[in-house]
């Protein structure tokens, strides 16, 4: 067995989990990684930030599936992370966070960018450990990797004291079996429980499939399809499952919730049996608990039984992988063509399309809805899409038409601004064909804005489009329906985001007008190099339709029409 | 009600720490948590008492069995379970009154386990119902301290699925932890 510093140790381990690029920023207490680094074939993407890092740790991860890694030194290294931990642990996302500490002789003495990293990530990773002994690190790297991958996903932190990566050890990569999870979760679900949830379903009249990042994580996309298909059953998607399935299929309606379709929520509040895979119920998704999807059985598929009977009582829980048990669950049910529940659904969908901003021409300055529109049909729907947090990321939902799994790259439950350029920079790198684009707010941008040097340093090309309308808008658009339009600290200034692109020696247009959108995304395509859009579109313009927080799904604030329709 | 849960953890910092953040996160309502050494150097087991007005014992016992330092998680309400507390209570005592106390101890089957000239310390051990009794008995005289331990607990007879057997998940062994 060969002798290695702690530091050569992480490297190793990294090699063996198949790494091959990381994304992080150097510091006194991580020095020795950082000097091993160089003796091993992994490629350092340097961001500005450590927050950057880990969520391009973090758009490797939902790019790829694979795990991503940041790296960081101590103290403010290290709490520079806790946004992008967060991020991941908030949407299960596989990533390892890598961070040096004080040496053990000085630990919990205060000493110099000394911070308890373990414990103020403890409620936010799945799992995280303080290395006291280079002899523990192999065992505890491997451990890492597999506890951020396993079952739900989620991040994992490796704190790594100075004199552990100076300190010498025999290596060798362990190959024991890790005992995590404890109790396995069969892959076999009880016959009794297929037999009842077939059962429902073939009975069922207006039954609704609701899907989410579970979906995608299980890889279980071509499972789910042919379930709907075969079952006829119409399909909802949550913001994170947008992409698990076809948003152009027939049976797709789109996403529910908060700002979810119209229709879907009605599909969703009237139907007689929800059968859900891989989704929590989270209060984005339900509205009112009370009042969600109250006539209808509820069937959950879900990995995690922390979140079984968590938000919403289940008729049925089908613990499982969703792909497993969509595989044991088709070849029960029946093709049923459900005529009068899909009438219902068109009527309610063309009353939705009625009422679309898509269908209005004209508009009095560049509508945000008809730059998404058009930018998904100039790159023909093939992107990927990553998208920052708030108005823009609901219009980037509701109007990008997201066909295939991760080509939607955005942060849902922890809605982090400044999620998305770090975000993409990862996603770019975990598949460097693809073309990528970042969909971001003037505001949630110049949060981590910092990254188009990043972007410059690396030569990676990435297009941007920034919906520049001068507010923070979503919280604008609160202000306007909930505060009587008192509008406190929403107005922002931003930089010439052509000149700042331009500084960085990044090319850049502003778009004003409708007609200069589809040429202005061609020529970004165009270009070997990375190209920034600034949109500048109506200011006070908001996301519709609207389930104001805790109310009924079917209370929803609707897109104001010249002419009001009849219900 | 209360649900009774037995946990089985790893013997390592920072594992308590861990149990009680996720209560404190989550909001569980918990109503006593008494932690100990078990057989197995390696393993701490944990009796835990939630109030389920407040907390739904089965989301204690999923999220529990999420962490990685936890073993294995029962709810042992159902089951035929031995249920002990012990409680310390020192009581002002005098010549005149140490034998009405003396007395009193006998029939709870306590045991005075100190006599100063001004108070006795009483120990009694007992589920909580017998424990209660003897405090309500003994508070008119005078109680000047009390500890107690919280609830353990211990399922009867031997089952292969129970506390009494380590889950090693699968067959999988327990190995892998760095030591």
């Amino acid at each position: 067995m060969a002798i290695r510093t702690g530091a050569q140790i992480i490297w190793e381990c990294l090699m063996r989990e198949n790494v091959s690029t990381v994304f992080g920023y150097p510091g006194g207490t991580i020095l020795p990684a950082y000097d091993a680094m160089l003796d091993y074939p992994i490629h350092h993407v340097l961001t500005r930030h450590e927050q950057g890092a880990t969520h391009a740790a973090d758009g490797y991860a939902r790019a790829s599936g694979q795990v991503g890694v940041a790296i960081a030194t101590s103290g403010p290294g290290a709490t520079n992370m806790v946004t992008g931990i967060a991020t991941a642990m908030l949407d299960s996302s596989p990533i390892v966070c890598i961070t040096g500490q004080v040496g053990t002789a000085v630990l919990g003495t205060d000493a110099f960018q000394e911070v308890d990293i373990t414990g103020v990530t403890l409620p936010i990773t799945k799992h995280n450990y303080l290395v006291m002994r280079v002899e523990e690190l192999a065992a505890t790297m491997r451990e890492a990797f597999h506890v951020a991958r396993e079952g739900r996903p989620g991040p994992v932190l490796v704190d790594i004291p100075k004199d552990v990566q100076n300190a010498k050890c025999e290596f060798a990569y362990p190959d024991a079996p890790i005992a995590f999870p404890r109790r396995r979760i069969p892959a076999q679900v009880p016959d009794d429980e297929l037999e009842r949830a077939a059962e429902m379903l073939n009975q069922a009249e207006r039954p609704v499939i609701l899907a989410g990042r579970g979906v995608l994580l299980s890889g279980a996309a071509q499972q789910l399809r042919e379930f709907a298909e075969k079952t006829q059953i119409p399909v909802v998607l949550t913001l994170l499952g947008l992409g698990v399935f076809p948003r152009q299929h027939p049976l797709c309606l789109g996403m529910a919730g908060m700002h979810g379709e119209a229709y879907a929520n009605r599909a969703v509040q009237n139907a007689d049996v929800l059968i859900a895979f891989g989704m929590r119920f989270d209060d984005r998704v339900t509205g009112n608990l009370k009042t969600f999807a109250k006539t209808a059985k509820k069937i959950h598929v879900e990995i995690d039984r922390s979140e079984i009977a968590k938000n919403v009582h289940v008729d049925l829980p089908l613990l499982g992988d969703a792909r497993a048990v969509l595989e044991q669950l088709i070849p029960r049910v029946e093709t049923k063509p459900r005529e009068a529940w899909h009438d219902q659904i068109a009527e309610w969908r063309s009353e939705t399309q009625a009422r679309d901003v898509l269908r209005q021409e004209e508009t009095e300055g560049l509508a945000p809805a008809h730059v998404i529109h058009d930018l998904w049909q100039a790159t023909e729907g093939k992107a990927v899409v990553v998208s920052d947090v708030g108005q823009n990321q609901m219009w980037e939902a509701q109007y990008y038409r997201h066909d295939e799994p991760r080509t939607l790259i955005t942060s849902g439950g922890l809605g982090t601004m400044g999620f998305g350029l770090p975000a993409a920079i990862g996603a770019k790198f975990a598949r460097p064909d693809a073309e990528v684009w970042v969909v971001a707010g003037d505001g949630g941008f110049q949060m981590t804005q910092a990254e188009l040097a990043t972007i410059v340093q690396e030569r990676i090309k990435i297009n941007i489009a920034i919906i520049n309308n001068g507010f923070l808008g979503m919280v604008r658009q609160w202000q306007q329906m909930f505060y009587e339009r008192r509008y406190a600290a929403t107005p922002i200034s931003s930089p010439d985001f052509v000149k700042l692109a331009d500084a960085h020696g990044i090319s850049a247009l502003r778009v004003r007008r409708r007609e200069q959108v589809i040429p202005a995304v061609r020529s970004a395509r165009a270009n070997p190099g990375p190209v920034l859009i600034d949109f500048r579109v109506q200011q006070e313009d908001c996301v519709y339709p609207m389930v104001p927080a805790g109310a009924d799904l079917r209370e929803m604030i609707r897109r104001p029409m010249e002419m009001e329709m009849a219900k | 009600m209360k649900h009774t849960l037995i946990a089985l953890v790893e013997d390592k910092p920072g594992v308590l720490n861990r149990v009680a953040s996720l209560f404190r996160r989550r909001a569980f309502n918990i109503e006593s948590l008494t932690v100990g050494r078990t057989h197995e150097p390696e393993v701490s087991r944990m009796t835990i008492l939630v109030d389920t007005e407040l907390t739904a014992p089965h989301l204690v016992e999923a999220n529990l069995s999420k962490l990685v330092n936890v073993i294995d998680v029962h709810d042992v309400t159902q089951t035929p379970t031995v249920m002990r507390d012990l409680a310390l209570v020192k009581v002002r005592a005098d010549a005149g009154t140490l034998a009405e106390i003396n007395q009193l101890a006998d029939i709870f089957r306590a045991k005075i386990v100190d006599v100063a000239s001004d108070s006795v310390i009483l120990e009694v051990t007992g589920d909580e119902d017998k424990i209660t009794g003897l405090i309500d008995l003994l508070r008119p005289r005078g109680i000047i301290e009390m500890v107690r331990t919280g609830q353990v607990a211990m399922v009867r007879g031997v089952n292969e699925s129970g506390t009494n057997k380590r889950m090693n998940g699968n067959g999988n062994g327990h190995g892998n932890h760095h030591q």
